[in-house]
């Protein structure tokens, strides 16, 4: 009889031949959340911090969890011994020094740095970027997976944001920030490339999807390809001609830039840009959706988006949360 | 006596009919007027979760349906005014949902037989 050891926050459990994971940390007694055990609820979610977990315990997930190896501890009857974890992991963190700062808007600062160590991330994905004093905050990756060392980032300067406005204000070129590993599941993967994508951020919500477009593209996405990035006014919308000038260059991709207040300029529509991108495709069968920025908006369209026809399984999405702390 | 009858829920076709269900019957809640505002503040993909318990639960699958966590989890609604008339609309789309779905009417009953026997649970009665 063979039995597996898995390794669990340093504690071994004992596996034994026949048993799932599941079964086997609850008869040790170990305090791990499930309730089904039958592969249907997923509360009882966990990630192989070492290899991939067997195939069969990754029925039901989401194509992204199962790339970063998540499997479920009810379904899982492990081939060899496993260490695991039950959300995401401690933080590790990279040293990184500050390339460039150049203003996007008045509010925006795009922040390129330079990685110590490469990166391994996914086009879309955030990392926490953290002060020396420990002061940390998330921010997404706003370029594609080519540059494994540098990174860019969107950063909004938020009214006593104390993150945001020490990186608008203090910190320099030269300095050194540290970098956690990449975090998140809104991300695109190279597996579908016929497949028409919808991409909707507001504010700042465009820097993930900037950085999933680029990869798409490199990676010869033919499925169309539409972008629609929203502010209250014009001046929080930014890299306006370098999205038109990628429209001109690739066939597949669409921009559209949009307004909720006040008029709007030739070539930018006027309504919140999740309206206007539900009222341009009103049929989303099939499609791939990517949503980013305010919570309100990417909530609203998440459902907007599987009632015009999207499977839940094909949206992806990043709420930007405000840290409460940014306001004490 | 090796041969066992099949179950309800391996008539249905198991856990790929269970998805399909899923997929029309949430829908056709989402678009009712009558009943979405008890949906409106929720995450949809685990309230789709959620559904999809509710439908395996009802197909006659693996479940650990207990009235008392119906109970708990339908209290805030039944305190927003969620009544008969609300739970006879979401049968209405189980139905019709299985109807659109092909299934036989013997089995509709059979499923909706299940998912009636929950109402004084989720009414709070």
């Amino acid at each position: 009889m063979t039995s597996r050891h898995i390794t669990l926050d340093e504690q071994v459990t004992v596996c034994h031949e026949g048993e799932t994971v599941l079964d086997a940390m609850l008869r040790e007694g170990r305090d791990v959340p499930y309730s089904c055990r039958q592969g249907v609820c997923q509360s009882c979610m966990m990630r192989s911090l070492e290899g991939m977990p067997p195939e069969d315990s990754q029925k039901g997930l989401k194509n992204v969890l199962c790339k970063q190896n998540y499997f479920l501890a009810c379904l899982c009857f492990p081939s060899k011994d496993m260490v695991v974890a039950l959300s995401h992991q401690a933080d590790f963190f990279t040293e990184a020094t500050v390339v460039s700062k150049v203003l996007l808007n008045q509010e925006t600062l795009l922040l390129t740095i330079q990685c110590k160590d490469a990166l391994d991330y996914y086009a879309g994905q955030f990392v926490n970027l953290k002060r020396s004093d420990g002061l940390m905050r998330s921010y997404s990756i706003a370029n594609s997976k080519v540059h494994t060392h540098k990174l860019t980032f969107h950063i909004r300067r938020l009214a006593g944001g104390r993150f945001s406005e020490w990186v608008h204000q203090e910190l320099n070129v030269g300095d050194i920030i540290s970098v956690s590993d990449p975090q998140g599941l809104c991300f695109y993967l190279p597996d579908n490339q016929g497949q028409n994508m919808l991409l909707i951020g507001t504010g700042s919500g465009l820097a993930p999807l900037a950085g999933i477009i680029e990869e798409a593209l490199e990676q010869g996405h033919t499925g169309k390809i539409h972008l629609y990035h929203g502010s209250r006014e014009m001046d929080g919308l930014y890299w306006i001609d370098e999205m038109q000038a990628l429209q001109q260059h690739y066939d597949n991709f669409h921009y559209t830039p949009c307004v909720s207040r006040g008029d709007a300029p030739e070539g930018v529509a006027t309504g919140r840009a999740n309206d206007v991108a539900m009222a341009a495709l009103p049929d989303l069968k099939g499609w791939r959706v990517f949503l980013c920025g305010h919570p309100d908006m990417v909530n609203q369209t998440k459902t907007q988006a599987y009632l015009n026809g999207a499977s839940l399984k094909d949206i992806y999405s990043d709420a930007f949360h405000v840290a409460s702390s940014s306001l004490e | 006596m090796s041969e066992a009858k099949p179950t309800l829920y391996e008539q249905l076709g198991g856990e790929a009919a269970v998805n399909a269900a899923v997929d029309i019957f949430y829908r056709k809640v989402l678009s009712d007027f009558r009943i979405n505002r008890f949906f409106d503040n929720s995450d949809i993909e685990k309230q789709a979760a959620k559904q999809k318990a509710f439908l395996t639960m009802a197909f006659g699958g693996p479940n650990n349906y207990t009235g008392t966590d119906m109970r708990t989890a339908h209290a805030r609604f039944v305190k927003m005014g969620l009544n008969d008339s609300h739970f006879d609309a979401v049968m209405e789309h189980l139905s019709g949902t299985l109807r659109e779905l092909k299934v036989p009417e013997e089995l509709v009953g059979q499923v909706a037989a299940i998912a009636e026997s929950t109402r004084a649970d989720v009414l709070g009665k």
